[in-house]
């Protein structure tokens, strides 16, 4: 059975993000800066009533970070935080069938092998799908599984 | 105490009201070890309560009854149908009896013995109290509420505060109606009424953990012949009542442990060279949002060899044990069933604590630290977080960002140009001198890379403390007094070391709280507090003016002792080294040759330790077998005779002979001092005088002694008797000496022999006139 995929622009190609890893997508504010942390976390931002923490998604995927021109992300919670996933733009949300990523994966570099699941196809079109999840500074168990 | 029995009472109660479902499944399958495990942990416990509260018949059951489920835990029992019962009966008589104690009732105990009995054979019938007694509880004082309850209204007390800021922050980017205004202002107040109510329904003093140990620790350590001295500090941290439940009985299986395992016994502290006082130290802080509370012995620490081979004879893969890094094997003492010693004691029992302790902490998301020091202590800290806790913060401003400070952590907030307040480089580091207390400065925004405000506004240095020391934090300004609801921070941001939390203050924008024992940390400030920091002071006054000495066995086999003052260090050296060379026993080392003390012969040892002794100028060396210990005597009776003794010491019912260095460098230093004190050559008649009158009253004024000519020295004077002819082969100037008080004529220029003055002078003159020829 398909499930549903979130379609989203990170340094200018698409990922697929599994559906249940996204809690909402917004808009994010001013973002607060953490002296001292991890160069793939942005800061810390409020989203109504609550604080997330901003997780630089190209800086995560080994490209070179945003430098603060983002602003859409997507939310996700893992282990009680919630982390904003900075992203390009989004598109829509489309049911799938994952596929294995294939011959094409050992092309992929080290941060992208360790986030990806596999593969979508979108009208021909392949796209990655990845685990947000992985690309999450400071969350060793799930980062290091790798299936 | 009444309040202790009262938990006690409640707990118990509660406790058997969630056991009696686990009782009838463990009934059902006696096999299943996890209601055994239950069962076990809850007789554990009222033996615990029970050794401090003082309820003899109460210990006496579970103790009885943890006898049996711990053979049954250990395999050595089956847990066959006789024994489930009379576990049930006393697990029953248990909660009788602490009804009866609630009630104030008396309960009669004849069938106890009875119990307690059929525990070690087994009971066929489950047996029921001849008579019932009705069981009449006292009507409660108090209301006992359920601690998801507290949560819950917590929880919705801070997403309360959090909505009041939201709806403040739209209205003041509005222009509102002053009505509404007003209606703000008196919900603020309200929110911020009950917020403090709820906050105090669930903070409570730690003191209310810690009053009950001064006793405990006395009792516990009485009935084991032992004496500890508690310190307790940071009563008066507050922390959540949730909190003071979940650390009462890992706190006290703790300490009892630390009593139990880790101070030993008077004797062997005197003989490893400790106080006979053992000392136990327990503090509590709170470190952002955390509270860690400390457990410090010094005792014999985790003999961690000990717990491998426990667990490898528990079947473990011995490889596996082996090859675990120090930490895990240390981490071994939270193996459930655990305990380093094989002697099961009244007390502490079986180490049943630590992997309760561990899983109690961690329940509430918290974390267990041990450090250990084998023969000095062993230190465990429990780290328990405030999670959503309201916290009384400072707010500094660094460049501009803003972060937030526990206000229990600063002592105080100066200005950097204030009266009184001097920083100065000292070497790498910056101090600041706050009224003549000096302290290590911490850049804030050096520390954090953010640049500082640039402006002519004097810095602000706010005063710092955490547990083991205090420190200065400069940061560009002091902005604010807030009450902040403080959430954990990401992991990525935890792991920065600097941070305690994070918070939505009302301002909008997120902020974080520092962590100043993080940051002491990371500015590389050392605050470790040891014990033995505070041994020094507390040493000198009530210990008894005991003598430090190294007490060795000599190469003849037995054990002498040498004042740890003169002994510069030892070290071992192959016997070869060693050689009788121009007249004496010298060591080659370093490329130097030393001279060489003995008593004793080194025979065919290969190696030797040398005691390097050195008496400010010159040093020797004494060869030893080996050194044994540091100890402290006491009581040296002084010898009789002049000699290799100083005297006499009794340790540990042994006489120890106490080494004169005064002998050795006497009548070794010969030539390993610079060889100025002239050298006085006694002729003695042979009757001893000599020896044992003048020579050692030549020593003191600074002569050495010999009694025949050293080809390798020639004497300043040679003292001779009167009548007696030196014959000597060497050449000096000879004192004679006469044995009688009068002169024997005009010309007679011998010297009475007891006559001091007059002896010293002819020595002196006589030793002048060399010098000058």
């Amino acid at each position: 059975m398909p499930d549903l995929y979130l379609i989203a622009q990170v340094a200018g190609r698409a990922v697929a993000i599994e559906s249940n890893q996204v809690e909402s997508v917004v808009d994010i504010g001013e973002i607060t800066a953490v002296p001292r942390v991890s160069s793939h976390i942005r800061g810390l931002a409020a989203l109504r009533s609550r604080v997330v923490t901003v997780v630089d998604t190209p800086a995560a995927l080994g490209l070179p970070g945003s430098g603060g021109t983002l602003r859409r992300a997507i939310i996700t919670v893992l282990d009680g935080h919630h982390y904003a996933m900075l992203v390009d733009a989004l598109e829509d949300v489309t049911p799938f069938d994952l596929q294995p990523i294939g011959a094409g994966g050992s092309a992929l570099d080290s941060a992208w092998r360790a986030a990806g699941l596999g593969i979508v196809e979108r009208d021909g079109e392949p796209v990655l799908a990845i685990d947000l999840h992985r690309l999450i500074p400071g969350h060793a168990q799930s980062n290091h599984q790798v299936h | 105490m009444d309040d202790l029995l009262q938990e006690f009472i409640a707990e118990t109660r509660e406790t058997l009201d969630a056991l009696s479902g686990e009782i009838v499944a463990w009934e059902a399958s006696p096999n299943d070890r996890a209601r055994l495990d239950a069962i076990f942990r809850f007789v554990h416990t009222v033996k615990g309560s029970c050794g401090f509260l003082d309820l003899p018949r109460l210990g006496r059951l579970s103790h009885a009854a943890e006898d049996v489920l711990d053979q049954v835990r250990r395999g050595e029992r089956e847990p066959d149908r006789g024994l489930v019962n009379a576990v049930l009966a006393v697990v029953d008589r248990i909660g009788e009896i602490v009804e009866a104690i609630d009630a104030g009732n008396s309960l009669d105990d004849s069938g106890e013995d009875m119990l307690i009995a059929a525990l070690a054979k087994g009971l066929d019938d489950i047996a029921q109290p001849a008579e019932t007694v009705p069981v009449v509880r006292a009507p409660t004082r108090s209301v006992r509420l359920n601690v998801d309850l507290l949560d819950r209204m917590m929880s919705g007390m801070s997403d309360m505060v959090l909505a009041r800021n939201e709806l403040a922050r739209h209205l003041r980017a509005h222009q509102v109606d002053p009505q509404i205004e007003a209606a703000l202002e008196r919900l603020s107040n309200t929110v911020s009424e009950m917020r403090d109510t709820v906050t105090r329904t669930r903070m409570q003093k730690i003191d209310a953990l810690f009053s009950a140990l001064p006793r405990m620790v006395r009792d516990t350590a009485a009935g084991l012949g032992k004496s500890v001295t508690l310190h307790i500090e940071g009563s008066d941290v507050e922390l959540d009542r949730e909190m003071i439940e979940v650390l009462r009985d890992p706190l006290v299986h703790m300490m009892r442990n630390a009593i139990d395992h880790g101070i030993e016994a008077p004797a062997d502290r005197r003989k490893a060279g400790k106080r006979e006082n053992g000392r136990l130290y327990v503090s509590a802080r709170q470190s952002g949002n955390q509270i860690i509370v400390e457990i410090a012995d010094d005792g014999r620490g985790i003999d961690v060899d000990r717990l491998i081979e426990k667990q490898i004879a528990g079947g473990r893969n011995a490889l596996e044990m082996h090859n675990l890094s120090e930490k895990a094997k240390l981490h071994l003492i939270f193996e459930p069933g655990l305990s380093s010693r094989d002697q099961v004691s009244e007390v502490s029992g079986r180490g049943v604590g630590m992997d309760v302790v561990r899983a109690a902490i961690e329940q509430i998301g918290g974390r267990v630290e041990v450090e250990n020091n084998p023969g000095r202590g062993v230190r465990i800290a429990l780290h328990v977080p405030l999670t959503l806790s309201i916290i009384s913060a400072i707010v500094l401003g660094v460049g501009r960002q803003r972060f937030a400070i526990a206000r229990p952590n600063i002592e105080e907030i100066v200005a950097e140009r204030g009266a009184a307040i001097r920083i100065d480089k000292v070497g790498s580091a910056t101090v600041a001198t706050v009224r003549d207390r000096r302290l290590p400065l911490v850049d804030l925004s050096e520390l954090l890379g953010v640049d500082a405000v640039a402006n002519d506004q004097p810095r602000m240095l706010a005063i710092v403390s955490i547990g083991s020391g205090s420190y200065a934090l400069m940061c560009d300004t002091v902005l604010d007094n807030e009450e902040l609801v403080i959430k954990p921070a990401s992991p990525a941001v935890m792991a920065t070391g600097v941070y305690a939390g994070q918070t939505l203050p009302d301002s909008g924008s997120p902020m974080l709280m520092l962590d100043p024992a993080g940051i002491a940390h990371i500015a590389g400030l050392e605050f470790h507090r040891s014990l033995a920091d505070d041994e020094e002071p507390a040493g000198e006054e009530d210990q008894a003016p005991g003598i430090a000495a190294l007490m060795f066995r000599d190469l003849d086999g037995r054990h002498r002792a040498v004042v740890l003052d003169v002994v510069d260090r030892v070290e071992k050296t192959d016997a070869s080294n060693i050689r009788f060379s121009a007249g004496q026993l010298r060591a080659a080392i370093e490329g130097r040759l030393l001279p060489v003390a003995t008593q004793g012969d080194i025979g065919d040892r290969a190696v030797v330790s040398l005691l390097r002794l050195k008496d400010g100028s010159s040093e020797i060396s004494y060869a030893i077998d080996e050194a044994l210990d540091i100890v402290s005597l006491e009581q040296i009776t002084p010898a009789t005779i002049a000699g290799p003794a100083a005297g006499v010491a009794l340790l540990d019912g042994e006489q120890v002979e106490l080494l004169d260095p005064y002998w050795v460098f006497a009548d070794y230093g010969g030539d390993a001092g610079d060889g100025d004190e002239p050298l006085c050559l006694l002729s003695d008649d042979g009757k001893g005088w000599m020896a044992a009158f003048l020579r050692p009253l030549l020593e003191s004024a600074g002569y050495r002694v010999a009694f025949s000519p050293d080809p390798a020295t020639s004497p300043a004077v040679i003292l001779a008797f009167e009548g007696s002819d030196p014959a000597l082969s060497v050449s000096a100037p000879v004192v004679r000496l006469r044995h009688h008080r009068a002169r024997s004529g005009a010309d007679d220029d011998t010297i009475y022999r007891y006559d001091r003055a007059a002896l010293l002078s002819a020595l002196a003159a006589h030793v002048a006139g060399r010098g000058a020829a």
